[in-house]
């Protein structure tokens, strides 16, 4: 008996010591998704050696962080059509699960760092591009690729602004999202004869009443910040109107601009109507309450909408509608996929036969629909969308755009990063001069 | 490596001639397995560790790798930062709450399961199980659990009662102590829960070896001098069981001031960092704002706090050894 205890206390000191290793190892790479996804790059990095002999042949390894419902068909579709049009080149599919892409651009720093580079990644236009992997010298420009490809005139001019640097392109757009969204169930805004709000004292109003029913007026789900920091965003995007609003991050309006700490009592306003458990949700389980009717609005990225139609089987303009954040009805918050081609991979000419794939109408118009974006391109079919996407196609194309701060467009990941952390005290504390203080001295990052 | 296995063979003055090839030979045999192992924690653990100091003083902190001397900069930010002080106070009452709890809880059940009960393997596998689980796993589970709207607080609400589990931002006797407010944040309390229901079984087992180790004879020869079961325990049981003591708190120092699965899983930094830890802190800043040089030096940091535990540790098993 007592032998046999003490075996048994050896497998368990064994299996300790295992679990220890195991924490130390991983506390470097992603955590929260499954061992799967880790070790796919490492398998794709074999193949990509393996074939290393043919010229353009080989795999091209993709990159990304689409895993959820919508967008991993839309990728698929693309791989799909890639591999009918070229099927001499194989497609390797790393994905990295995660929310917002958080872990896959972890793991993507760690390869990049280590100069294994995948053969092209999803990377956000604007600044997490031009400031970061253009920046470190990691990026192959891309100009000769779009005149050859003739796509010089098929996106709009500020969209290919966001993804160039000191006069040369870096990476081929694929979608459109639209930041400055507020979803609603259309029930509660019925029952309650709420109109829908375009600016902010109209807004508050609304929330007021909301309350007065016993509805949550905005539902919040910032257990990872950025949430917070993107109705932040729209609130300043609203405040200072598109030009200024970049100006701001560009560094030349001071941050104790007395818009700025106008746009933090604002924000400070808006927060007290949001739900009290909001730190211990995402923007899913926030999407849910609004679905559910336990609360009337919420702010998200219009990748939600794929959310409340297909994962929670809502109809579009039936059960849930949508309009813009008050006081930005004719801007447009863009945070825009892109796909570039870094340096050092083995078959650049491989990777170039499916950015242009991805690039063409055909690629755009495959992917756009299946993922809930609209495409980038401005001569796609809008009659392959459904009516949110014809919608905001129009407003895409008439609205003025502005560059997403949360989703690292606007400024460089390292403020991004320090913006979150303010945010995430200020929702807390409520603090205003504390918040405008620390977004000062983050500001020197900028 | 043929050089080092030379070397190790001379470094041995004082056996005779006569044996000295035998000997030599045996020890070829063991460097020759050691040395494999010895080779790649020398490069993979203390070279990284190394690395990792020397980033850690240098000025890179965006994408383009800057390995200018920055001298101690980084660590006297982040001993200023708001973020990196709510770590620590949040890694010393983690640590005192989980170690604490762990070590009462481990003992308390094992003294009962030592009563010679009935099924005492049962009961013993189900304390243990929960070992058998990854941090992330018990990190989403009780994340549900004590999620404030969903888990434990529906049962709870019949008694009116609606614990704000780990959104509560509340800090208990707090002050002010640099920028923060210093005290035991509520929070915390539920990642301690999530950690103490895993953790347990492993003190459990640690002590129930403990107690089966101490001979029926001392504690007969208590009671025959008139000793009560309780004098037992106090004046033999637990002195005895002071080694474990030992074991356990060193094990579960380096598990909890290490942590970083269980949070990420189950709560991420919290609303105004409540939280947050180090670990969770290096992850994000390192990989997601670049700032590699500020993550290394917590990093270092964190290699501090745990050798502050770990070293005197080893200097008294040294001294036993010898």
């Amino acid at each position: 008996m007592k032998k046999l205890f003490s075996i048994f206390l050896l497998m368990v000191l064994a299996l300790v010591i295992a679990a220890c290793s195991s924490d130390s190892s991983s506390d470097g790479e992603d955590n929260t998704s499954d061992s799967n996804d880790t070790e796919e790059p490492t398998e794709s990095e074999e193949t990509t050696e393996g074939s290393d002999e043919e010229a353009s042949g080989g795999t091209v390894e993709i990159f990304s962080w689409w895993t959820g419902a919508g967008e991993e068909d839309g990728l698929l579709a693309l791989i799909d059509l890639f591999e009918q049009k070229h099927p001499g080149i194989a497609i390797d599919n790393a994905a990295v699960s995660g929310g917002a892409g958080t872990n896959a651009k972890a793991v993507l720093a760690t390869r990049m760092q280590g100069d294994d580079p995948p053969s092209t990644f999803q990377v956000h236009g604007g600044a997490e591009l031009n400031e970061g992997w253009v920046a470190a010298d990691k990026m192959e420009p891309l100009n000769d690729f779009y005149e050859e490809q003739g796509l010089m005139d098929k996106f709009p001019q500020d969209l290919i602004d966001m993804v160039s640097k000191d006069g040369n392109i870096y990476s081929v757009p694929v979608n459109i999202h639209r930041g400055n969204v507020i979803f609603y169930n259309m029930q509660v805004f019925e029952e309650n004869n709420i109109e829908v709000p375009t600016t902010m004292d109209e807004f508050f109003a609304v929330a007021d009443k909301l309350q007065e029913a016993g509805i949550t007026p905005l539902a919040l789900g910032d257990k990872e910040s950025w949430t917070s920091t993107q109705i932040f965003e729209n609130i300043l995007l609203g405040v200072l109107g598109t030009d200024d609003y970049q100006a701001l991050f560009d560094g030349d309006i001071p941050f104790d601009d007395e818009r700025v700490v106008e746009a933090a009592e604002l924000f400070k306003k808006t927060l007290s109507y949001v739900n009290e458990d909001h730190a211990s949700r995402n923007w899913q389980d926030a999407s849910q309450l609004v679905g559910e009717g336990e609360a009337a609005m919420t702010n998200m990225g219009d990748w939600a909408k794929g959310y409340f139609s297909n994962d929670l089987d809502l109809a579009t303009n039936e059960d849930f509608g949508y309009f813009p954040y008050p006081d930005t009805v004719g801007d447009f918050m863009v945070i825009t996929d892109t796909f570039g081609l870094p340096k050092g991979v083995e078959n650049p000419e491989s990777v170039k036969e499916f950015l242009s794939v991805l690039g063409s109408v055909e690629g755009q118009d495959a992917f756009n629909p299946l993922k809930g974006s609209i495409p980038a391109r401005v001569d796609a079919d809008p009659e392959k969308y459904d009516q949110y996407g014809k919608d905001t196609m129009d407003d895409f194309n008439n609205g003025k755009l502005a560059a997403s701060l949360a989703h690292g467009s606007a400024a460089a990941e390292g403020f991004v990063t320090k913006m979150n952390q303010a945010v995430n005290i200020f929702v807390t504390q409520l603090d205003v001069d504390n918040f405008i203080d620390t977004l000062k001295n983050a500001s020197g990052e900028l | 490596m043929e050089q080092k296995i030379e070397k190790s063979t001379r470094v041995e003055p004082s056996t005779p001639i006569k044996k000295r090839r035998k000997i030599s030979k045996d020890q070829m045999v063991a460097v020759g397995f050691i040395s494999p192992s010895i080779i790649l924690i020398l490069i993979f653990v203390y070279g990284f560790i190394g690395w990792t100091g020397w980033v850690s003083v240098s000025n890179w902190n965006t994408l383009v790798p800057d390995f200018s001397f920055a001298g101690l900069k980084n660590y006297i930010y982040l001993f200023n930062d708001y973020r990196f002080q709510a770590d620590l106070r949040n890694t010393v009452f983690f640590t005192i709450l989980f170690i604490g709890l762990v070590i009462i809880m481990g003992l308390g059940l094992s003294i009962l399961i030592d009563q010679k009960l009935k099924g005492e393997s049962i009961f013993r596998n189900i304390f243990l199980f929960p070992m058998a689980l990854s941090f992330v796993v018990t990190g989403v589970v009780w994340q549900w659990l004590l999620n404030p709207s969903t888990g434990f607080n529906q049962f709870l609400s019949v008694f009116g009662i609606q614990p704000k589990w780990y959104t509560d931002t509340n800090i208990i006797g707090g002050f002010e102590w640099g920028s923060i407010e210093f005290g035991l944040p509520v929070a915390i309390i539920a990642v301690v829960i999530a950690a103490v229901w895993q953790m347990t079984g492993f003190s459990l087992a640690m002590y129930l070896a403990g107690l089966r180790g101490i001979p029926e004879e001392l504690r007969e020869a208590a009671r025959m001098d008139g000793g009560s079961e309780f004098q037992i325990y106090r004046r033999i049981v637990l002195p005895m069981l002071m080694p474990i003591t030992v074991s356990v708190v060193i094990i579960m120092a380096h598990i909890s001031l290490k942590i970083f699965d269980l949070i990420y899983a189950m709560t991420g930094s919290g609303a105004n960092f409540v939280t947050d830890v180090p670990g969770v802190y290096m992850f994000e800043t390192t990989f997601r704002g670049n700032y590699y040089a500020n993550g290394s030096a917590i990093a270092i940091i964190m290699l501090l706090l745990v050798a502050v535990f770990i070293v005197p540790y080893l200097i008294t098993n040294r001294r036993g050894d010898k």
